[in-house]
C-alpha cells in the first residue's frame, strides 16, 4: 500500500497537497454549521451529474418519445426508477441547499470585502441552478411540465421591452412545443453544465484565495480546525446523511411521472411552477392589472429584477458590513424578503386563488 | 272594432303619403295588438333579409291608404291554418328563390309536411294539428340555431309538449300525453336538458320534424340506429329480429322503452328480477340459458376490470409507474363497451368470445399491478441495505472525527 502511495506521490506530489490541506484552517464558532451548506450543494450537483448521465443513456428528447423513454426507464430499466427518482429529488434538494447556502452567506455577511466576487459568482450559480430546475422540469414532457413551462415562460414574457423576444427564444416559437423541448434539453445537458462547472471552479478558487469568512465580531484567535481531515470528514458525514435522505425519498416517495403532455388539452387544475418559483407567480396573481400606468405584471417583474440586482451588488451597498460593523438594516431587508417569499409560497400551496 | 280600425287607418294613412312601407307605418301608429307584429318583426329572420308584411299577407305597401289592403291588390289578410304550409312553401319549396338567401336550407319541408301525421290531418280539415307557425312562431321567427327559437334543439321538447302534453287539447287523438314527463327522466332528456349536451336527441331526431311520424314497430331499429348504428346492425342480423316481428314487438323499444329510455345497465341482461330477458324467456328455455351465459360473460369482464383498476390505483398511489397498465386497462374498458354491444347479437358464444380476450387483459393488468406493489415492498426492504451501510460508515466516520478531536484537545491542566 505504502509502495503504491510512494509511487503516486513521486508523480503527483499528493503529500504536499495533503499537507497544504492540513494547514488550511476552518474557523470554529457557533455559526460553523452553515459552512457545510456549500459542500452539500456541491454534493447534490455531483449526484445530478452522475444520475443525469445515466438517464441520458435512455432519454430521447422529442415530444413523441420523451415521456415514453422516461416511462421505459422507470418501468423496465434495472434501477431506472431509482436513478430517475434520485435525479428528481436531488434537483429539489439542490435548489433548497443552494438557497440555504446563499441566505446563510447573506446573513453572516460573508460577502464582505475581499469576497465580493465569491458572492457574485455564487449569485450567478444560484440563477443557473434555477435555470437547471426550470429546463429540467419540462424534459419528462408530462402534463404538469408542459403547462408549468407555459406559465413560466409567460412570466418571462412579461419582462418589459425584451420579454416577447425572450419568450420566443426560450420557446423556439410562439408556444411551448417540441422545439421548446429540444432547446431546453440543450440548455440542460450542455450549456448549463458547462457554465456551472466553469463558474464553480472560479467560485472554489476564490474561496481558496480568500479563505473561509468569519462572522462579524468573531475573533481571529477563536478556535480553528484543519480543513483536512477534520472538516473534510465532517463534510463527508453530511454528504452521507444527504445520500441517506435521497435514497429514502426516492424509495419511499418515488417521483411521479404523471400523464403525457397534450398541447391541445386544456390546462389541468392546480397548475403551478416548481415550488422555488411559486412565490413569484403567486405575487403576480395579486397585482392589479395596472400600476401607475404600467401593466401590473411588468411592475412585478421589474420589482423582482430589482431585488435580484440589489442582492447581487449587496457587498457594495452594505458599507457597514464592509467596515466589520453589524448592518441590521440589510439583515432586516433580507429577513423581510425571505418572509415574503415564504408567505407567498405557502399561499400558492394552501390558498392559490 | 273593424270600422274603428279602418277609420284610423284612413286618418293615419292620410298623413303617411309617400312612406316606404305603409303596413309598418300604419300598424306602428295604431299601437297595441295591431302594432305588435311590427315590433316582433324587427327580430324576424325574414325581415333581416328584406322581406316584409306584404310578402306573406299581400297588399300594396306603397299605397298609404286602406286601399293597400284591397283583395284586388293580392291582400290575403290573416292566412287560414290550412293555407299556411302552402303560403310558407311558396318560398321555402322554391330552390331557386331560397338559394339567394340560404343555399344550405332544405326545400322539401312542404313535401315532408304533407307526409306527416300533422300534414295528413290538416289536409282532411283538422286545423288543431301543427302547421309551420305552431312550431316556428309567427312575426319574430328566429333561425333554429338561435337559442331563443322554439325549434332550437334545447326548446324542441317543450315546443312539441305545448300540444302533446295537454290532455284537453289532445283528447280524441287516442295517444298518451306523458311523453315530455318520460323524456325528462330519460337518458336522452337528462343529457339534453340537464347536461345541455346538444348531441343528445330531442323529439324531432327520432320522429322527424316536418315529416313527423311515429316509427312503426318494424322500423324502430332504423330510427335508433341513426345514433346507435352498431347495435342496429347487430340486432337486425340477430334471431330476435324475426321473432320480434312475428310477435309485433317494437324492436329496440321492446326492451329499452321509447320516451322514457333509461341508461342501459348490465342489470337489464340475464335472469335476475331486473332483467328484461325473463319477460319473454321462461326459466327452462334456451333463451333463458343464453341470457344467463351472456350476463356471466359481461359480469366476469366487468369484475376483472374493477379488480385491475383497484390494483393499478394502489400501485399508482404507491408511486409505481403504471402507464402501460393504464393503456391496457383502457383497451379492456373499451372491450367491455363492445361486449355490451355484442349482447345485441343475442349469441352467448360471440359475447363470451369478445369478453374472454379483454378479461385476460384485465387480469394481466391486475397481476402486473400486484407485482409492482410487491416490488414496491421489496424496494423498501432493499433500501434498508444501503441505508444501513450508510449508517455504519457514518458511525465509523463519527468515531474517527471524535478521535481526531480528542487528539487536538489540549490535555486538562
Amino acid at each position: 500500500m505504502n509502495r503504491v502511495a510512494d509511487w503516486l506521490d513521486r508523480r503527483l506530489h499528493l503529500r504536499s497537497v495533503r499537507d497544504f490541506l492540513g494547514h488550511k484552517l476552518v474557523p470554529m464558532h457557533h455559526h460553523s454549521i452553515w459552512y457545510y451548506l456549500g459542500g452539500m450543494t456541491l454534493f447534490l450537483f455531483l449526484v445530478q451529474v452522475a444520475s443525469g448521465v445515466l438517464l441520458l443513456l435512455y432519454y430521447r428528447p422529442a415530444p413523441e418519445s420523451a415521456f415514453e423513454s422516461i416511462r421505459f426507464i422507470v418501468a423496465h430499466v434495472p434501477f431506472g426508477w431509482l436513478i430517475r427518482s434520485v435525479h428528481a429529488w436531488a434537483a429539489n434538494l439542490m435548489v433548497g441547499a443552494a438557497f440555504a447556502h446563499l441566505f446563510s452567506v447573506f446573513f453572516l455577511k460573508a460577502y464582505r470585502p475581499p469576497r465580493e466576487l465569491t458572492w457574485m459568482t455564487g449569485c450567478v450559480l444560484m440563477a443557473l441552478t434555477l435555470a437547471f430546475g426550470f429546463s429540467g422540469y419540462l424534459l419528462p414532457w408530462n402534463e404538469l411540465a408542459l403547462f408549468a413551462t407555459k406559465v413560466g415562460t409567460d412570466i418571462v414574457g412579461a419582462t418589459p421591452l425584451v420579454g416577447h423576444w425572450l419568450r420566443f427564444v426560450l420557446r423556439g416559437g410562439d408556444d411551448v412545443t417540441g422545439a421548446t423541448l429540444t432547446r431546453f434539453f440543450g440548455f440542460h445537458v450542455a450549456l448549463l453544465p458547462l457554465l456551472v462547472t466553469a463558474l464553480l471552479l472560479v467560485h472554489f478558487a476564490l474561496v481558496q484565495v480568500h479563505g473561509i469568512s468569519q462572522p462579524i465580531g468573531a475573533s481571529k484567535s477563536d478556535r480553528n480546525m484543519p480543513f483536512y481531515p477534520h472538516f473534510v470528514l465532517r463534510e463527508l458525514l453530511v454528504w452521507l446523511a444527504v445520500l441517506a435522505v435521497l435514497i429514502g425519498l426516492a424509495t419511499f416517495m418515488p417521483w411521479e411521472l404523471g400523464h403525457k403532455a397534450d398541447p391541445f388539452a386544456s390546462a389541468p387544475e392546480g397548475i403551478r411552477p416548481e415550488w422555488y418559483f411559486t412565490f413569484m407567480s403567486q405575487t403576480l396573481k395579486y397585482l392589479p392589472p395596472t400600476i401607475a400606468g404600467m401593466e401590473g405584471e411588468h411592475v412585478g417583474i421589474i420589482a423582482f429584477a430589482m431585488v435580484a440586482l440589489v442582492l447581487f451588488v449587496v457587498p457594495f451597498l452594505d458599507r457597514r458590513a464592509a467596515r466589520d460593523q453589524p448592518s441590521l438594516l440589510v439583515s432586516l431587508g433580507g429577513a423581510v424578503f425571505l418572509a415574503f417569499a415564504l408567505t407567498m409560497t405557502l399561499l400558492a400551496y394552501f390558498r392559490p386563488y | 272594432m273593424r270600422v274603428v280600425a279602418a277609420v284610423l287607418l284612413v286618418v293615419v294613412g292620410a298623413g303617411r303619403a309617400g312612406a316606404a312601407d305603409s303596413c309598418v307605418a300604419c300598424h306602428t301608429d295604431l299601437g297595441d295588438e295591431l302594432a305588435a307584429p311590427v315590433s316582433a318583426m324587427k327580430a324576424d329572420v325574414h325581415a333581416k333579409v328584406g322581406l316584409s308584411c306584404a310578402d306573406c299577407h299581400g297588399g300594396d305597401p306603397a299605397d298609404p291608404d286602406t286601399t293597400a289592403m284591397d283583395e284586388t291588390k293580392g291582400f290575403v289578410g290573416r292566412p287560414a291554418p290550412a293555407d299556411i304550409p302552402v303560403l310558407c312553401g311558396r318560398c321555402h319549396s322554391d330552390e331557386n328563390f331560397m338559394r339567394r338567401y340560404n343555399p344550405q336550407l332544405p326545400t322539401d319541408q312542404l313535401a315532408a309536411f304533407r307526409t306527416s301525421v300533422h300534414g295528413r290531418r290538416l289536409a282532411v280539415g283538422d286545423t288543431k294539428v301543427a302547421n309551420c307557425v305552431s312550431c316556428h312562431g309567427v312575426h319574430g321567427i328566429l333561425a333554429p340555431s338561435d337559442a331563443r327559437s322554439p325549434v332550437h334543439k334545447m326548446n324542441v321538447p317543450t315546443t312539441c309538449a305545448h300540444c302533446h302534453s295537454d290532455p284537453a287539447y289532445m283528447a280524441g287523438y287516442g295517444i298518451p300525453t306523458d311523453q315530455l314527463a318520460k323524456y325528462q327522466r330519460s337518458v336522452h332528456g337528462q343529457l339534453l336538458l340537464v347536461q345541455r349536451d346538444v348531441g343528445a336527441p330531442a323529439c324531432n331526431d327520432c320522429h322527424g320534424n316536418h315529416g313527423a311520424f311515429p316509427p312503426g314497430a318494424d322500423s324502430v331499429a332504423m330510427v335508433c340506429g341513426q345514433c346507435h348504428p352498431i347495435n342496429k346492425e347487430l340486432f337486425l342480423a340477430s334471431p330476435h329480429r324475426a321473432a320480434f316481428h312475428k310477435l309485433g314487438l317494437p324492436e329496440c323499444v321492446a326492451c329499452h322503452g321509447n320516451h322514457g329510455v333509461v341508461r342501459a345497465t348490465d342489470d337489464m341482461l340475464g335472469t335476475t328480477p331486473t332483467s328484461v330477458c325473463i319477460g319473454c324467456h321462461a326459466p327452462d328455455s334456451k333463451g333463458y340459458a343464453a341470457a344467463a351465459r351472456m350476463r356471466s360473460s359481461v359480469d366476469g369482464l366487468r369484475q376483472a376490470i374493477a379488480a385491475a383498476e383497484a390494483a393499478v390505483g394502489s400501485a399508482t398511489t404507491a408511486g409505481m409507474e403504471m402507464g402501460e397498465e393504464e393503456v391496457a386497462l383502457q383497451s379492456a374498458r373499451e372491450a367491455l363497451i363492445q361486449v355490451r354491444n355484442q349482447v345485441h347479437t343475442f349469441d352467448p358464444v360471440a359475447v363470451q368470445k369478445g369478453a374472454n380476450g379483454a378479461t385476460a387483459t384485465a387480469r394481466d393488468v391486475e397481476n402486473s399491478a400486484r407485482a409492482a406493489l410487491v416490488e414496491f415492498g421489496n424496494r423498501r426492504w432493499l433500501a434498508t441495505i444501503p441505508l444501513a451501510m450508510i449508517a455504519l460508515v457514518g458511525g465509523l466516520l463519527y468515531a474517527r472525527i471524535r478521535a481526531l478531536d480528542r487528539e487536538r484537545r489540549p490535555p486538562p491542566s
